[in-house]
């Protein structure tokens, strides 16, 4: 467990950086249900896609067309999150090769740090 | 892991139904420009197919996907997603934004080719994760 610490300091200071990138950016957001909010004055975006997503990308499901095309990023993450969750459930159930069945493996033997 | 319910019946009516599944989750991620459907919900079924094999036939689904390939599919998915999106950057547009790759077709064509291919993307990122989720939590750990 040499240089743990470390690994907590970084950890809480990239915690408290998100935090405050978090709560910086959510400031900026509109109040709620302000009539004036950039969503509710520029109606259009949603009417683009329902009038002009067929000829810009040939597909006839506009939620497809939304989803996949317009919204691609949103996707790409939203697909990472998926792959994330699996490293996820590997990283935290799956036992090591070393690490024997007998116990928990965490008694610092050499099986204990070796991956 | 053993089969539980080790009976002929279950054998015959899995082996019978898994690649009616498997064609239907194919269906479904092919046809998402037209059908409700898609890469995620394909994948789901890929991956159910899969699952249905390990908790009846058991030991002989090991053998035909491996517990390594869940996870290697899900990275290849994801990294063949990525790059789709990267390509369209290398042409001078932006992130994900296929009109522009593929550049001698028409835009609309391209996008419709890079939903296409983002769609499959998926449906493998997925197939590969679920599995890999169900081997985790049914494996005990054991490799």
């Amino acid at each position: 467990m040499a240089g743990g610490w470390l690994l907590r300091l970084v950890g809480f200071v990239l915690m408290a950086f998100l935090w405050v990138a978090i709560v910086w950016g959510a400031t900026g957001l509109p109040r709620r249900g302000d009539p004036l909010a950039p969503a509710t004055v520029h109606q259009s975006v949603a009417v683009y896609y329902i009038e002009r997503s067929y000829e810009e990308t040939r597909t006839p499901n506009l939620v497809t067309a939304v989803l996949v095309d317009y919204r691609g990023f949103d996707t790409f993450g939203e697909a990472l999150v998926v792959v994330v969750a699996a490293l996820s459930c590997l990283l935290i159930l799956s036992r090591a090769k070393g690490v024997g069945r007998e116990g928990r493996g965490g008694e610092g033997g050499p099986a204990g740090g070796a991956q | 892991m053993t089969s539980v319910y080790d009976s002929l019946f279950l054998h015959t009516v899995v082996r019978a139904v898994v690649p009616i599944i498997q064609v239907f989750a194919f269906y479904i991620i092919t046809h998402g420009h037209y059908s409700p459907g898609g890469g995620f919900q394909g994948g789901v079924m890929l991956a159910a197919s899969i699952i249905l094999q390990r908790i009846s036939v058991g030991e002989e689904s090991y053998r035909r996907f491996p517990r390594k390939a869940g996870i290697v599919l899900a990275g290849i998915g994801a990294l063949l997603f990525a790059l789709l999106g990267f390509i369209p950057l290398f042409l001078g547009g932006s992130f994900l934004d296929y009109g522009r790759e593929l550049f001698w077709l028409p835009s609309a064509t391209a996008h419709y080719w890079g939903i296409f291919m983002a769609e499959i993307f998926i449906g493998l990122l997925v197939w590969g994760s679920l599995t890999a989720i169900y081997d985790a939590l049914a494996s005990g750990g054991v490799e």
